[in-house]
């Protein structure tokens, strides 16, 4: 298929492999920030290619992973109401709350429905005047854009019965908080392609300077992120901190300003949680006043739900690349994608997934 | 007092659609609460039907369900893929299709044009296969209860003689050969059912393939093992083979074929080929000396005629499927775990 064999070649690759073997003379740890990005690095089985000086860390980049435990019981909580259709990504729904996940709640009759793109919303509720329509709003800075143009069209349309259930996430103030823990052993990172195809990568400008880092923005095909690790050893090697753009084809120094527009309209910065990880300053999203109608928690008191995190899931070890899914106790053991203890094992982006699914032990 | 058995699955209070969906806890509640319930010399068999010796002859029977949303898609409806879907199952236990039971659960309101059109399906679909619908049954639910019409076909089948065909057959040394592009069904379904318009149209690949199979069972008495890689997709269809067998399977990425539109399907879903449904193909695992005869043979019939060599049956790794990926790294092809679901972003 065009604009995709030539990103899986197998001779780019194993030329791309070998530069980056003769390149490397120490060990460097890698983060690739994305789970997109890590599904792809088991996919195509890129860790036994590489050298074993390369170290690759998996970072928090799964919107589905981070997600806390509460606000999943509180999508469940509204999904067992009568009077609401919970509109979720596909992926969300396996993801275990406290007690069950959202699919044993369709499975008992709960009206949870998934949709491609957050616009559908707008129709399910034309087509509901009679319900409250949840949609269940996660992910980066990659799909917050079309959500806020979502609630845009919603705003337009005067419609009264959607909502969104947000749980937002940003992704510099978690490379910062990464970089910041007194255990950290990153020393390069891969950044995430799509996020930057949005914000651009001014942002990860002073990032580089203030901990020393390089940072190479990378795409998600094999050879994007062959190239992407390539140029990080070339900066690494010869001490230089400061962010590259592997991704030409689709990220541009300021990013997509239209997107970001939409985006400031309907959401500001908020602090947030991180499931595993814990709350980090200014790293979520929140309604701005001007939007603000379509908060779900001005409609239900959704305030009585708490949880608590599983104690077997290492889940915050995992995303922050502390440790490997093979280094946890539950890992295939307790903890599986039909029972899993963690969101990393859920989405096929977690970690803990992609590992269980392409490696062989 | 008389002692039961305590339920043996206790992880889900009630079922879900991904216990219908091919994958791993298919196979668990599969295994658990109805192979270890109902045990016996022919379930044992572990085919797509089962072989049944009857006065010295032996007869191929299996069944199967069709509960598909929509009912018409590009490429067929549900009725010929009930007659095809069954006539499948009995070829692949080396069997010539011969009698089909047809039962109809039809929910309160289905159009009657729409039941018509569905029957016209099944009538054309029996008389291409040579096979006649011998028993039925008709029930209608109330409004509600039921997705338009489901339909269960059962089959019967004659064995070909000088055919051993059972998945314990696959050996190391033997390759893997398929009929033609996967994923083509379930991407054909799922572009219907979401609405998803791409350039061109992506036609369900539903086909009997009897007729081919027919000719290949003549020239080749040395097949090891036939199955259709329906639902969970080839990934699943052949971790089940490779568990069996005590084998390990590998399949070459470049060698697979993949019709283009649908390889851009899946690259929009995030889904993966391997994992999809099918309803017309085939995997023919056999020596590697026997291969580029039926290759030959299949490749004459419209329903064979992209027929390929893609993977090989070896010792290493047994029990699991491997993929030798188009960069030239190995990696683990696993069963599936519930339903593939698209991806956030």
């Amino acid at each position: 298929m065009k604009y995709v064999d030539e990103f899986r070649n197998a001779k780019l690759a194993k030329n791309l492999i070998r530069g980056i073997s003769e390149k490397v003379t120490q060990p460097w740890n890698i983060m690739e920030i994305c789970g997109g990005q890590t599904h792809s690095i088991m996919k195509y089985g890129l860790i036994e290619m590489l050298p074993k000086e390369i170290q690759l860390v998996h970072g928090p980049g799964c919107p589905v992973c981070v997600t806390p435990t509460e606000v999943i019981d509180k999508a469940i909580y509204l999904a067992m109401q009568s009077n609401v259709i919970l509109v979720s990504f596909g992926d969300m729904l396996r993801v275990p709350g406290s007690n069950i996940d959202l699919l044993s709640v369709k499975a008992q009759g709960g009206d949870v429905r998934t949709i491609l793109s957050p616009l559908d919303t707008l129709n399910i509720a034309k087509q509901n005047p009679d319900k409250q329509v949840v949609f269940f709003a996660v992910g980066f800075e990659t799909t917050a854009p079309v959500i806020a143009l979502t609630l845009v069209q919603a705003k337009k349309q005067n419609l009264k019965n959607l909502s969104i259930l947000g749980s937002h996430v940003l992704v510099p103030p978690a490379m910062e908080t990464i970089l910041s823990a007194p255990n950290n052993k990153i020393q390069g990172f891969l950044a995430a392609g799509h996020v930057c195809t949005v914000m651009g990568y001014n942002e990860y400008k002073p990032i580089a300077k203030k901990y020393n880092i390089p940072i190479v923005v990378a795409g998600f095909e094999p050879i994007d992120i062959l190239v992407g690790i390539y140029k990080l050893v070339e900066l690494l090697e010869s001490n230089k901190y400061i962010v590259v753009n592997a991704y030409k084809r689709s990220v541009k120094e300021e990013g997509n300003l239209a997107a970001q527009k939409t985006l400031w309209q309907v959401f500001k910065p908020a602090n947030q949680t991180w499931r595993g990880i814990g709350e980090i300053p200014l790293s979520g999203l929140q309604l701005t006043n001007e939007f603000k109608q379509f908060d779900i928690e001005l409609v239900f008191n959704l305030q009585h739900i708490v949880a608590k995190e599983s104690k077997d899931c290492i889940a915050g070890e995992i995303l922050t690349g502390i440790k490997k899914p093979f280094e946890c106790q539950a890992f295939n053991k307790s903890c599986t994608p039909e029972k899993p203890l963690g969101a990393p094992m859920v989405s096929s982006e977690g970690a803990c997934a992609a590992y269980i699914r392409y490696a062989k032990n | 007092m008389e002692l039961n058995c305590p339920i043996p699955i206790t992880d889900y209070e009630r079922v879900l659609l991904a216990h219908g969906g091919g994958g791993k806890l298919m196979h668990q509640l599969i295994d658990k609460m109805i192979y270890r319930e109902f045990k016996n010399e022919f379930l044992s068999q572990n085919h797509d039907g089962s072989i049944l010796p009857i006065n010295g002859n032996k007869l191929a029977f299996t069944t199967d369900s069709f509960v598909v949303n929509p009912l018409f898609f590009p490429g067929g409806d549900i009725g010929d893929l009930a007659v095809n879907g069954t006539i499948n199952d009995l070829v692949c236990c080396g069997a010539k299709p011969l009698y089909i039971s047809l039962a109809f659960i039809i929910e309160e309101g289905l159009l009657m044009s729409d039941l018509w059109m569905i029957i016209q399906s099944i009538k054309k679909a029996i008389k291409k296969a040579g096979v006649k619908i011998v028993t039925g049954d008709t029930k209608v639910v109330e409004k509600g209860k039921g997705d338009g019409i489901f339909i269960n076909t059962s089959g019967i089948g004659e064995l070909y003689p000088n055919q051993n065909i059972n998945p314990i057959n696959c050996k190391a040394g033997d390759v893997v050969l398929i009929n033609g592009g996967i994923a083509e069904h379930g991407i054909a379904i799922i572009s219907k059912r979401e609405g998803l318009q791409f350039e061109t149209d992506i036609h369900s690949d539903s086909a009997a393939l009897n007729t081919m199979m027919q000719e290949v069972f003549e020239k080749c008495t040395n097949i090891h093992v036939l199955r259709d890689p329906t639902r969970g997709g080839l990934a699943s269809t052949l971790n089940e083979i490779a568990e069996t067998s005590n084998t390990g399977i590998t399949l070459y990425e470049k060698e697979l074929p993949i019709d283009e539109a649908v390889h851009g399907a899946c690259e929009i879903l995030g889904f993966d080929p391997l994992y999809v449904a099918n309803e017309g193909k085939i995997l023919i695992i056999l020596p590697e000396n026997e291969a580029s005869k039926v290759l030959e043979i299949m490749k004459k019939y419209p329903e064979g005629k992209n027929s390929k060599f893609i993977g090989r049956v070896s010792n290493e790794y047994v029990g699991m499927v491997q993929l030798e990926t188009i960069i030239g790294s190995k990696r683990v092809v696993d069963m599936i775990s519930g339903e593939q679901l698209p991806r956030i972003c």
